[in-house]
């Protein structure tokens, strides 16, 4: 059985106006990038930043296609957006005028769910991410956690085999971070979801992933895969301060240290020129 | 369910519950609601009180601004020979005619603006150029074109109202946050329920911003067209009073219009908040 998502070779080059010389350029954001995810993997990438993450996820959710290579979704090419993938973005995006209710029902509407369906289903979802109680919330009312889970239960409604997670807890405080992440946990053992999972913690990373992809500075590849052997997370009591944490903490500040530095480099350069 | 639950205490703590926010008792609430009541009204009371005593301490002259209980007497007696409704019911058959077509083609047209380049780049010049010509330098071009009828006057709120309506409509479909764009993409919404599930929604609040600047021209702009030739309306009472030196009918007029502004952007305002009770509350 083939990977359920394949990366093969795959660039992507965005046309840019040069302010200086008004000429259009060329940007290459990943260059010759290889990565397999297993059906129902959960997979972290990370990297420094604008080495080009949040291309390769946009890749996948069929928002952006490859300049070249071939994105792969149960080895069909992807061609365009669709509901076997959810995508959970960083700013949550949520609908301001309708109620965390009505914002999961967007996902179910998405899915063409019968009306008569989407009141149960989407309390159900909220239900999921512990939030009953606050169905007819506006998003402005609750806490940035809340807003979060509302997206990720959006997402989940209509049921994407793949979830798209774009840096979701980065502008949460760490409490809330870590439990939204054991939730998180719970629900993709519970799903068998694929997710694949962008982040700048390498906490993070290690706590969340089986496997955690570095990439390298700009134009971005795929540097080394990880594979974290830490067991079932939500069993053990305090593994964040276990050596074999701190093993996979380190082993990755490693790989990530030198291309940060580069990556700061880059960026002074194109700051001078 | 149980190991579920005992993980998240947080979200059991946080769990609203109805009973919890006391409201304070009733003599409480309408004292709250006496005070500010008081408060809305002082600011005026006090003006109206310096225009009741000036003109009588002899600090301005009484025949150009008369005491305000000689207007509200002047204006009684407007509203008894049934002027006032004759003069008040051509104005407002005007302006709401006048602002109600700005409504129905400005919302729609400036959707399509908004949302379709092409007829952005179509229209665009002919927007800058009519935009920036003020409605009132065009009066006599109505005039001459559709006579000093109804039609003119009915014409000229109409464009005035347009533009505010028009402009705000299409810098709302251009200001849709650009994550929720994503999102439809990301679920392939596309064609019409975009623009039925995410576009109008979240353009609804700036577009009554403009619908709300609209009301306050087409009243604006009909009293001074009917100031220039019209045999009724509240812009003509006015106008013919100060002929007329009939001053208290004139001070009379202009308390109407105003009565009549403020009452018309309540109305709009209650509109919008009962559009837009979603947003977050600003300042309060
Ligand atoms: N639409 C675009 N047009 C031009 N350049 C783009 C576009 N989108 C991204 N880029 C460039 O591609 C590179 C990779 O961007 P991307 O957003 O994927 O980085 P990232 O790894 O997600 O960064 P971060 O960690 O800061 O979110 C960046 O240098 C960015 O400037
Ligand atoms: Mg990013």
């Amino acid at each position: 059985m083939s990977a359920h998502i394949v990366f093969r070779d795959v660039t992507k080059r965005f046309v840019v106006r040069d302010r200086a010389s008004r000429r259009r350029t060329e940007f290459t954001a990943v260059r010759g990038v290889d990565l397999d995810v297993e059906r129902g993997e959960f997979l972290v990438l990370v990297g420094p930043s604008g080495c080009g993450k949040s291309t390769l996820l946009d890749l996948l959710g069929g928002l952006t296609e490859p300049s070249e290579g071939q994105v792969l979704l149960d080895g069909a090419p992807i061609t365009g957006p669709g509901l076997d993938r959810g995508v959970v973005f960083q700013q949550y995006a949520l609908l301001p005028w309708r109620t965390a209710q009505g914002n999961v029902e967007f996902g179910l509407e998405a899915a063409g769910v019968p009306r008569r369906e989407r009141p149960d289903k989407a309390r159900g979802f909220l239900d999921l991410v512990g939030l009953s109680g606050f169905e007819d919330r506006h998003p402005h009312q609750l806490s940035g956690g809340m807003r979060q889970r509302v997206a990720i239960a959006r997402s989940l409604a209509y049921d994407p085999t793949v979830l798209l997670m774009d840096e979701p807890f980065a502008a949460l405080d760490a409490q809330t971070r870590e439990s939204l992440q054991d939730e998180l946990l719970r629900i993709w053992r519970r799903t068998g979801k694929t997710v694949v999972f962008i982040t700048h913690s390498i906490d993070e990373a290690v706590y969340l992933g089986q496997r955690v992809a570095v990439l390298t500075s700009r134009p971005g590849r795929v540097k080394e895969v990880v594979p974290i052997g830490l067991g079932d997370r939500t069993e053990q009591a305090d593994l964040r301060s276990s050596p074999e944490f701190a093993r996979y903490r380190h082993r990755i500040w490693e790989l990530l240290h030198d291309e940060v530095s580069r990556a700061q480099q880059q960026e002074k350069e194109v700051a001078a020129v | 369910m149980t190991a579920l639950l005992e993980a998240r205490p947080a979200v059991d703590e946080e769990r609203p519950t109805r009973d919890r926010v006391k409201r304070p008792s009733l003599p409480r609430r309408v004292a709250d609601a006496l005070l500010t009541a008081v408060g809305k009204v002082a600011a005026i009371a006090v003006l109206l009180a310096v225009w009741e005593t000036a003109p009588r301490l002899g600090l301005v002259d009484a025949t150009f601004l008369p005491p305000f209980s000689t207007v509200v007497d002047a204006w009684w007696r407007l509203a008894t020979s049934g002027q006032l409704l004759d003069n008040t019911g051509a104005s407002l058959a005007r302006s709401l005619s006048g602002f109600g077509l700005a409504v129905a083609v400005a919302v729609p047209l400036g959707l399509l603006i908004g949302w379709y380049k092409p007829v952005a780049t179509l229209l665009g010049p002919l927007l800058e150029v009519f935009r920036n010509t003020a409605a009132l330098a065009l009066l006599p071009v109505f005039v001459l074109l559709l006579g000093i009828g109804e039609t003119s006057k009915i014409a000229i709120v109409f464009y005035a109202c347009t533009w505010p309506i028009l402009l705000n409509t299409i810098s709302a479909v251009r200001g849709v946050d650009p994550t929720l764009l994503r999102l439809a993409k990301s679920v392939d919404l596309s064609g019409f329920r975009l623009f039925q599930k995410v576009i109008l929604p979240a353009s609804v609040p700036t577009v009554f911003t403009g619908i709300r600047l609209a009301g306050a021209v087409s009243i604006l702009v009909l009293v001074a067209a009917e100031m220039v030739g019209a045999k009724a309306g509240l812009g003509y009472l006015i106008n013919a009073s100060q002929f007329n030196f009939a001053i208290p009918q004139m001070y009379a007029g202009i308390i109407t219009i105003s009565a009549i502004g403020v009452v018309f952007n309540q109305v709009l305002v209650a509109l919008e908040r009962r559009f837009t009770s979603w947003r977050v509350p600003v300042g309060s």
